[in-house]
């Protein structure tokens, strides 16, 4: 492994265990007493202490903290104060949603700006580029469960085309249940795509103002050419990065649209637990979250090594 | 007829201020293995006239003139028939080789690239051709370097990996454009004399563009001094070096510094007073006339046509009477 | 370009133009629904409910009867609130930070930076929602959530551009006529990285914008009463079948009032644009 990803690997868990803390101090220290969150505070006294020994709020907080974690890591986890199962069943199962959901809206928001971006680049101050960009302008504008809304009243209720939300589950057959995340990851698309598209075009006019562009092209290669093979590989850099980045927008997106869209995905489960006051959820939740951030955040470093030779031990 | 004819070739950029005419009205003409200087300070057009050469201009800028290679005028080319003359029958080096190269293909694909472009080769008759170039520059372990990629080579290394690239498909004209600025004092002759023995070797014609009157002296035998857009002077190099005619290229020779120049010999370092006029704001006279001692009225009221000064050598400067006279009396 | 004022420069920009009159209508109209709406905001009205969009209700009524017009008026009060507070309070605290960090290098800035690492690892609605299930939902507890997930942008950029200010001259000129690091941050730091942190403020308030519309959407934003547009949204997304234009104005108005907030911020970094400055 090289010097570089040994060191990415490294802020890696850092940022993981850091992310921990951050979302334990959140939830368990910074209420005062989660018990007392969990029943209210009308409860009574009796109710409260035996959730506490339930919680094992008795134990220090350091003791807490480790034993979460290590329970984290082992994939044990403590049951949910209102479903009564651990909550590791109730992540696994949510997440048979929102995961295709989100990888669906990326793969959609990538199709969408791709082509849009290389065009507009190709086309830079031309009309083609000032249409895509002013439309792209809008587009990142636009609140997404906005755009869901507006999705949900043209397709649903207008053209009848599609439910207004809903999951059939994914024992009705992939076809339908595919069908029931069209909408949502299109409403996620489209304000990630626009954000995207603008910036491979820059990526791309960047890029095409490099020196080595200039070499490829005195060589002889056509444009078309040296876009394929000078500009698009080298662009790809800054641009895996947002897509990174975006990706993590992107769970944090399913949080809203699977509400506008009634889906039973994490983001339904998050907001039913904070409204049920279930911090145990909640706290699983959030650092599940995160660290699917921080683990988007490290397999975009390893792409980059993969793209860039400048990151590979070479003739050492 | 002559290999390359270019005449009255212009370069207009478009600026936030308006339009600046970088390139104004240059001709010349280059034979078959001629090699020819063009030297001048920073912004005064001469690598634009290279890149205009090569029609590969930035997006903001426009030529005008003719540029007739072997007897095709380039202007009438389309994009397709410029990209089949490009890298095949002209060559170019550029100034950095650090960013000349990208960074994410070995080398020497990069340098088989032409090679596959211009001639169709492929597979081990590339690779057979290209670890020739990377041996015919001097690179040593070719058969290693072939896929290093350029942050793995020095300076040096990578200008000579350009050179490779840019003689790959055996060009009738070779464009270097400051191809030792940005290398080591060191490595600068070492580069230089490759470039002037491959030349030599393969017939070709060269255009050596430099901001240093040094470089340009001990490897064309034509060259041509160019200040704010235009070639003030221009003369076979022995000629130029007898008879300085322009007070341009006075003051640049006198900038010089030269072996054998003695340190308690009074002479002073001479340096041209003021600075180059910013492009938009060119003069309507001869674009030097801010800075020339001899400059009157008649220099600012109107550009000065090159004048016949000697066999093959001509000024553009109604004064070089005064200034050829002002340098043998001092 | 000497001689070209900052605002000259500004009317050629066409974003700017756009993204300032439009956060200027924005700003008018919160301020316009203070002394005047056409209608009373909150009151209901039963018999008029569900009016479609007419000549006394230009944007129709609600489900309650309250003009949509009027309650999106005041609801750009709710908005304008949110985004000021919460950016003034990421900026304060990250501009410092970043500062310090900046002043101090060393273990200091790294402990910054790290900190500010591990939030980034919090998609910005998720640590909203964190927060809010902490400290209840409200407005309040709202506009602190977005502040306290702008602070790590704030400080990471504000670090980035006074790093690049202090390794230059005339901080060490500064250096030299004795002066401090809290003088020179002040002094010669803060107002050469300004125009960055302008930039950011407008973007930040548009998202800031965003957040608090899609924190109310899901009802853990300002609670009622408090007008807000993304519960307005809420409200008509249960009336989708029979009352679809309900669903559209507030829409408009927050995708309005965030493209020119980007706009002016767009408009902005290109009248100040480094690269520009870089060249002269």
């Amino acid at each position: 492994m090289s010097l570089f990803l040994a060191k990415r690997f490294a802020t890696f868990i850092a940022t993981l265990l850091g992310a921990s803390v951050l979302t334990f101090l959140a939830l368990e220290i910074l209420p005062g007493d989660p018990a007392l969150v969990i029943l209210g505070i009308d409860a009574p006294e009796s109710a409260i202490a035996v959730l506490r020994l339930e919680l094992g709020l008795d134990r220090p907080a350091l003791a807490r903290y480790l034993g979460w974690v290590s329970n984290l890591m082992t994939g044990t986890s403590a049951n949910s104060y209102t479903y009564k199962v651990p909550v590791a069943e109730l992540i696994r199962e949510r997440l048979e949603i929102t995961l295709p959901l989100a990888v669906l809206a990326m793969a959609l928001s990538i199709l969408f700006a791709l082509p849009l971006g290389i065009y507009a680049a190709q086309s830079h101050d031309k009309s083609g580029d000032v249409v895509i960009m002013s439309a792209s302008q809008i587009g990142i504008s636009v609140p997404n469960f906005w755009m869901a809304i507006l999705l949900i009243m043209f397709f649903a209720v207008n053209l009848h085309w599609f439910a207004a939300g809903g999951f059939p589950g994914w024992s009705s057959g992939v076809g339908p249940a595919l069908k029931a995340l069209l909408l949502p990851a299109i409403a996620l698309a489209t304000v990630q795509g626009a954000i995207l598209a603008r910036f491979i075009r820059s990526a791309i006019l960047d890029t095409m103002r490099e020196d080595y562009v200039r070499t490829a092209r005195a060589k002889g290669l056509t444009r078309r050419a040296t876009m394929w093979r000078h500009v698009l590989r080298n662009a790809a850099i800054p641009v895996v990065t947002i897509v990174g980045l975006q990706f993590a927008n992107l769970l944090a997106g399913t949080i809203v649209i699977e509400n506008v869209f009634a889906l039973p995905g994490i983001g339904r489960l998050l907001l039913q637990s904070i409204t049920n006051r279930d911090l145990v959820v909640v706290r699983d939740l959030v650092v599940m979250i995160a660290a699917m951030v921080v683990t988007i955040n490290f397999i975009v470093d390893l792409l980059y090594a993969a793209i860039d030779p400048r990151l590979k031990p070479h003739d050492v | 007829m002559a290999l390359l004819e270019v005449d009255n070739l212009s370069v207009t950029l478009a600026t936030a201020r308006g339009p600046a005419r970088a390139v104004r009205g240059v001709s010349f003409a280059l034979e078959r293995g001629e090699t020819l200087g063009i030297v001048g300070e920073s912004g005064c057009g001469k690598s634009l006239t290279a890149l205009a050469l090569m029609g590969l201009l930035p997006e903001n800028a426009r030529a005008t003139g003719r540029v007739v290679l072997d007897g095709i005028d380039l202007a009438g080319l389309n994009e397709d028939a410029l990209c089949r003359i490009r890298g095949n029958r002209v060559g170019m080096i550029f100034q950095e080789p650090m960013t000349s190269l990208n960074p994410l293909h070995p080398v020497g694909r990069q340098i088989g690239e032409a090679l596959a472009t211009h001639r169709g080769l492929g597979g081990a008759a590339l690779r057979a051709e290209t670890l020739e170039l990377l041996g015919k520059v001097g690179i040593p372990e070719p058969e290693r370097r072939i896929r290093s990629y350029p942050h793995e080579l020095s300076g040096g290394q990578r200008q000579r990996v350009m050179i490779a690239m840019a003689l790959s498909c055996r060009p009738e004209i070779l464009i270097a454009d400051e191809p030792t600025t940005a290398l080591d004092v060191t490595v600068q002759k070492q580069i230089l004399d490759l470039i002037r023995d491959l030349v030599r070797e393969l017939g070709m014609a060269l255009i050596l563009i430099s901001h240093d009157l040094g470089v340009i002296a001990e490897n064309v035998g034509r060259i041509a001094v160019m200040y704010g857009g235009t070639i003030v002077e221009a003369a076979p190099t022995a000629a130029l070096f007898a008879d300085l005619a322009h007070p341009y290229a006075q003051g640049l020779f006198a900038a010089v510094p030269r072996v054998g120049w003695r340190r308690d010999s009074n002479a002073r370092l001479a340096t041209i007073p003021g600075v180059v006029p910013d492009l938009p704001d060119l003069p309507n006279g001869c674009t030097f006339a801010e800075r020339c001692t001899l400059a009157n009225d008649a220099c600012r009221a109107a550009a000065p046509m090159p004048i016949e000064v000697g066999p093959n050598h001509s000024a553009s400067c109604i004064r070089t009477d005064a200034a050829r006279l002002s340098r043998k009396s001092a | 370009m000497q001689g070209d004022t900052f605002l000259a420069r500004g009317l050629r920009n066409r974003s700017f133009v756009a993204g300032g009159l439009l956060t200027l209508a924005l700003v008018a109209v919160a301020l316009l629904s203070l002394a005047w709406t056409p209608h009373d905001p909150l009151r209901i009205s039963i018999p008029t409910r569900f009016a479609p969009p007419s000549a006394t209700h230009w944007l129709g009524t609600d489900q309650f009867g309250r003009d949509v017009l009027s309650y999106i008026m005041v609801g750009a009060q709710t908005s304008l609130t949110v985004g000021i507070v919460s950016v003034v309070i990421g900026m304060t605290f990250g501009v410092t930070l970043g500062l310090c960090a900046s002043a101090a290098r060393g273990a200091v800035e790294e402990a910054i930076m790290r900190a500010a690492d591990f939030i980034f690892a919090f998609p910005a609605i998720l640590l909203a929602i964190m927060l809010v299930a902490t400290l209840g939902p409200g407005a309040v507890n709202a506009i602190v959530a977005i502040g306290i997930f702008s602070i790590p942008e704030f400080a990471r950029l504000t670090r980035g551009a006074a790093n690049a200010i202090w390794v230059r001259e005339f901080i060490l000129a500064a250096r030299a006529a004795g002066k401090g690091d809290a003088r020179i941050t002040i002094e010669h730091v803060l107002p050469n990285i300004a125009s960055v942190i302008i930039v950011q403020v407008t973007i930040r308030f548009a998202l800031a914008i965003l957040a608090e519309a899609a924190l109310s959407y899901l009802g853990i934003g300002s609670q009622p009463p408090t007008p807000s547009w993304g519960r307005m949204l809420a409200e008509a997304q249960t009336r989708i079948f029979q009352n679809a234009w309900l669903a559209v104005f507030p829409g408009i108005a927050i995708a309005l009032s965030v493209l020119g907030l980007n706009l002016l911020g767009d408009g902005l970094r290109d009248i100040t644009d480094p690269r520009l400055a870089r060249k002269r």
